[in-house]
C-alpha cells in the first residue's frame, strides 16, 4: 500500500487543462493544410498527380481533408513549396462541403441545434461502431479515455449498448461485411441521435476508396453531424470537434494554437 | 530436430531476398504434399502456403506456393505444385494444423479444393447460418457475441460452447473487416501501396509498411543507408512499446487493478508522441518509404529523447513492479488461459503468444532484417504459456525494446554518423519473386512479392501475425470460463483487420 501511495505521488497528476490550456503538438505534426493563394506554375499538376487518394483538385485548388491521409507527399513533391501542413490539430466540420479546403480561411464544426444541445449538450453516450477500420482510428477513440485526456470530465462516454446511446461514432471504409451490423446499431439508437464520422475511410474510404468489399464510408442515407478528417485524427481532433458540437468550444482558435507554437 | 538444409526438394533464399522465377522448383501435387509434411515433420514451419494468381500458367495451370521456414538456419523454403488444370489436390491440414487457414483461403479465393479438408469452413465470407461447431449434450448451451462489441473494437463474431459456466470450445468468426486490402493493393499506383500498406493493421504502421518496402528494396536491389536502417528499427521497436504496454494497460483495466490501468496507458502516449514528433504521426504513418526514411532526428531531438527515455523506464518499472507483484494480479493472470508449446507448434503461431508457450521464434533473431542484421535484441521467452506469461513477456520485450533504442540513438550521437535518409530505387527486377519478413509487436509479418516481364508487381501476398495466432486464442479458453475471456483475448490482442485484410 506504502509503495502504490509512493507510486500514485511520483506519477503525480497527468490530465490535461485542454480546452482551457491548449496543447502544444510537436512541429512536425501534420495538421490543417496551408495553401498558398499565389498562381501555380503553368501546367503543373505534381501534387494532384501524386495524392493516393485524389484529395487534390486544381480548378479550383482543393483539398479534400475528407480524402485526405496527411501523408505529406503533395507537400514533398510541389515545386514551389504552395502546401505546407501544420501543426493546427482542429479540423472537425459538420458538412462534407466544409471538409474542402482553398486558400481561404476555413471553416470549423458548429454546435447542435439548440433543441438537441438541451438534450445532449451536458451527458453525450456514445456507441462506437468499427466497420473495417484499421484499429488506428480506434485507438485514438480509445485513447481519449486515457487519463491525459480524460473524455468523461466533459460528460462523453462509450456505451457498450445502442440502446443506451445517443449516436454512434463511426470508423471504417464500412465493409460490405459490416454494413448491415452498421444499420441496425444506427437503428436502434433511440432518436434523437447523432452520427459522428471519425477519420478518412469513414468519410470516404480513405486508402481503401474503391476497394471491391467496401463502400465509401458512411452511406448518404445515414445522415452524419460531425465528420473529423484524419489517418487517424489526433485524439485533439476528436476531442476539439466533439467540444465544438457540444458548443463547449466556440469560434476559431487563436494564432497561437493555429500555429501550434 | 534439423531440418536437412541441403535437401534439394525447395529453393532456399534469405529474408529480404529475391530470386528469378526461373529458380523457383515446380512439382507434382503429390510431391508438394510430400516436401511440406517433410519440412514440418523435422523442426520447419509453413509461413505461407497460397495460391498466388501470377504464378498460374508458368507450368501447366493453376499453382499451389509454399514458404517452409527454416528458423534455426535462417532461410526460407520456396516451392511450387502445378495442379495443371485440376482444381484440387490433397489437403494438408490433418496432417499439419497451420495449414488449415491458408487452405481455407485457397478455396475461398481461388476456388481450389483442398480435398479431405477437416472442415472447409468460410475464412472471411459471411455465410448464414455459419457452420458453428457444436457441443452437444445435457446442460450445454452456446453464447454468442459480436460482432459489434460492448467497447471501442474492432468488429468479430465469438460463440462459446459451454456448460455451467465452464467454456468447452470458443470458435472465432472473423471477415467483418474484409475490404478487399490485397486485391485494391495489387490495382494501386506505388504512391497509393505505401499508405494502403500502412493501413493493414493500424497498429502496426512500420510493420507492415516496413514489409513493403523491403519487397521494393529486394525487387530493385537496393540498400538503404545505415542511418535510414537505425531510424526504422527505433521506429519498430517504439511500436512494439507502445502496444505492449498500452496491453498491459488494458489487461490490468479488465480486472480493476486501477494503478496499472491509468498508469501503463499514459506512459503508451508517451512512446506514440515520439513516434510522432519523428514523423508528424502517432503511428509512424510517413516515415517509412522505399529506399529509406522521410525524416531525420536531429541531435537535439536524440537529446531531448534520450533524457525521456529514461524517466519513462523508470515509471514503467514501478508500474510493472507494482502490477507483476500484486496478489489480485497474480491470482487472476496465473493458469489462465493455457496454450500448451504442442498446441503452438502445431498452430504454427508467431510473436510473443508463441514465445509465451516456449516456442522461441523470433524474425530478428532467426531471419535478421535492416539494423537487426547488426544489433542483435535477446529474445525474451516463458514457458506457462498463460496470461501471465503474455503479459511478463511483453513487459520483458519492452525492456529490451528500450535499451536497444537507447544504444542506437547513443551511437547516433557519439558517432555522428552521416544522416543519409535514403538510397534511390532502382528499377525493380523483371521476372523476380522476393520475400520480405518482420518481426513485429504481434510477431512475424510475411510478404510476398511477384513481378512481370516488365518489372511491375503483379502477385502479392500479405500475411499478418494474426493469421497464425487466432486458432491460438480459441484454444486459450478451451476448459476456462467465459469471463476469462476479456482476459484471454486482450493478452493475445489480434488484429481482426489484419487478418480479413
Ligand atoms: S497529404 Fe493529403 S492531399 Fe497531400 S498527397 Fe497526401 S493524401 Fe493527398
Amino acid at each position: 500500500m506504502f509503495k502504490l501511495l509512493k507510486a500514485r505521488l511520483h506519477q503525480g497528476y497527468q490530465t490535461s487543462r485542454f480546452p482551457e490550456a491548449e496543447i502544444k503538438l510537436p512541429e512536425r505534426f501534420r495538421g490543417k493544410p496551408v495553401l498558398d493563394p499565389a498562381p501555380c506554375q503553368e501546367n503543373c499538376s505534381a501534387c494532384a498527380a501524386v495524392c493516393p487518394t485524389q484529395a487534390i483538385t486544381l480548378d479550383p485548388f482543393q483539398i479534400d481533408l475528407g480524402a485526405c491521409l496527411f501523408c505529406p507527399l503533395c507537400q514533398e513533391v510541389c515545386p514551389e513549396k504552395k502546401i505546407h501542413y501544420t501543426p493546427d490539430y482542429h479540423l472537425a466540420v459538420n458538412s462534407k462541403k466544409d471538409l474542402k479546403i482553398s486558400e481561404k480561411e476555413a471553416k470549423l464544426a458548429e454546435a447542435l441545434k439548440t433543441e438537441m444541445l438541451k438534450v445532449l449538450g451536458r451527458s453525450l453516450k456514445l456507441r462506437q461502431v468499427s466497420a473495417g477500420g484499421c484499429s488506428g482510428c480506434e485507438a485514438e477513440l480509445t485513447a481519449l479515455g486515457n487519463v491525459v485526456f480524460d473524455l468523461s470530465r466533459f460528460g462523453i462516454q462509450f456505451t457498450a449498448s445502442p440502446r443506451h446511446a445517443d449516436g454512434i461514432a463511426v470508423t471504417g471504409p464500412v465493409s460490405k461485411n459490416m454494413e448491415a451490423a452498421l444499420r441496425e446499431t444506427y437503428a436502434a439508437v433511440p432518436s434523437p441521435k447523432i452520427v459522428i464520422a471519425v477519420g478518412a475511410c469513414a468519410i470516404s474510404g480513405g486508402p481503401f476508396a474503391g476497394a471491391k468489399a467496401a463502400l465509401l464510408g458512411i452511406p448518404e442515407d445515414i445522415p452524419v453531424d460531425l465528420y473529423i478528417p484524419g489517418c487517424p485524427p489526433h485524439p485533439l481532433t476528436i476531442l476539439d470537434g466533439l467540444l465544438r458540437l457540444l458548443n463547449r468550444i466556440k469560434g476559431s482558435p487563436s494564432p497561437f494554437q493555429k500555429s501550434g507554437v | 530436430m534439423n531440418v536437412n538444409s541441403s535437401s534439394p526438394s525447395v529453393f532456399w533464399i534469405r529474408n529480404g531476398d529475391s530470386i528469378p522465377l526461373s529458380r523457383v522448383p515446380f512439382y507434382t501435387p503429390e510431391d508438394f504434399r510430400r516436401i511440406c509434411l517433410e519440412q514440418v515433420y523435422s523442426g520447419g514451419r509453413l509461413a505461407l502456403l497460397s495460391s498466388v494468381p501470377a504464378l498460374y500458367g508458368r507450368k501447366g495451370g493453376k499453382t499451389l506456393l509454399a514458404l517452409a521456414a527454416d528458423d534455426e538456419n535462417g532461410k526460407i523454403g520456396v516451392l511450387c505444385a502445378d495442379l495443371e488444370e485440376k482444381n484440387s489436390y490433397l489437403s494438408l491440414s490433418s496432417e499439419i494444423p497451420q495449414a488449415q487457414g491458408f487452405e481455407r483461403e485457397i478455396f475461398e479465393e481461388q476456388g481450389i479444393l483442398p480435398k479431405n479438408h477437416p472442415w472447409l469452413k468460410p475464412l472471411r465470407k459471411q455465410e448464414t447460418p455459419y457452420p458453428f461447431f457444436k457441443v452437444k449434450g445435457e446442460g450445454i448451451h452456446e453464447v454468442a457475441v459480436g460482432p459489434v462489441h460492448a467497447g471501442i473494437i474492432e468488429p468479430g463474431h465469438f460463440r462459446f460452447q459451454c456448460s455451467g459456466e465452464t467454456v468447452h470450445h470458443l470458435e472465432i468468426q472473423l471477415g467483418y473487416q474484409h475490404r478487399g486490402a490485397e486485391e485494391l493493393f495489387l490495382r494501386s499506383s506505388p504512391e497509393r501501396r505505401l499508405v494502403i500498406s500502412e493501413s493493414f493493421a493500424g497498429d502496426t504502421v512500420i510493420g507492415h509498411a516496413l514489409a513493403y518496402c523491403m519487397e521494393i528494396e529486394a525487387l530493385s536491389k537496393s540498400e538503404p543507408p545505415l542511418y535510414a536502417h537505425i531510424l526504422r528499427g527505433a521506429a519498430l521497436e517504439l511500436e512494439r512499446i507502445s502496444n505492449h504496454i498500452g496491453d498491459l494497460g488494458a489487461l490490468c483495466g479488465d480486472i480493476g487493478y486501477l494503478p496499472g490501468a491509468a498508469w501503463f496507458g499514459r506512459i503508451r502516449g508517451e512512446f506514440l508522441n515520439w513516434l510522432m514528433e519523428l514523423s508528424g504521426n502517432r503511428f509512424g504513418r510517413g516515415l517509412l518509404k522505399p529506399g529509406g526514411v522521410r525524416f531525420n532526428l536531429s541531435a537535439q531531438q536524440t537529446e531531448n529523447f534520450l533524457i525521456r527515455l529514461d524517466k519513462a523506464e523508470r515509471d514503467l518499472k514501478e508500474t510493472a513492479e507494482l502490477t507483476f507483484n500484486h496478489p489480485a494480479v497474480c491470482s487472476r493472470f496465473e493458469e489462465t488461459g493455457i496454450v500448451s508449446r504442442a498446441a503452438a507448434e502445431a498452430l504454427g503461431m508467431v510473436g510473443p503468444a508463441a514465445r509465451s508457450s516456449g516456442c522461441e521464434r523470433d524474425v530478428r533473431r532467426d531471419h535478421p532484417f535492416g539494423i537487426f542484421r547488426f544489433y542483435h535484441i535477446p529474445t525474451a521467452a516463458a514457458d506457462t504459456g498463460d496470461v501471465m506469461a503474455r503479459a511478463v513477456l511483453r513487459w520483458l520485450e519492452t525492456e529490451r525494446s528500450i535499451q536497444f533504442i537507447r544504444e542506437q540513438l547513443t551511437g547516433l550521437l557519439e558517432q555522428s554518423l552521416e544522416v543519409e535518409l535514403q538510397t534511390e530505387i532502382q528499377k525493380m527486377s523483371p521476372e523476380h519473386l522476393a520475400v520480405s519478413m518482420v518481426e513485429s509487436w504481434r510477431g512475424e509479418i510475411l510478404h510476398l512479392a511477384v513481378t512481370t516481364s516488365k518489372g511491375e508487381i503483379t502477385g502479392y501476398k500479405i500475411v499478418d501475425p494474426s493469421f497464425h495466432n487466432w486458432f491460438g486464442l480459441a484454444l486459450a479458453l478451451r476448459g476456462g470460463q467465459i469471463s476469462d475471456f476479456p482476459l484471454c483475448n486482450k493478452s493475445f490482442n489480434l488484429s481482426y483487420s489484419g487478418h480479413d485484410l
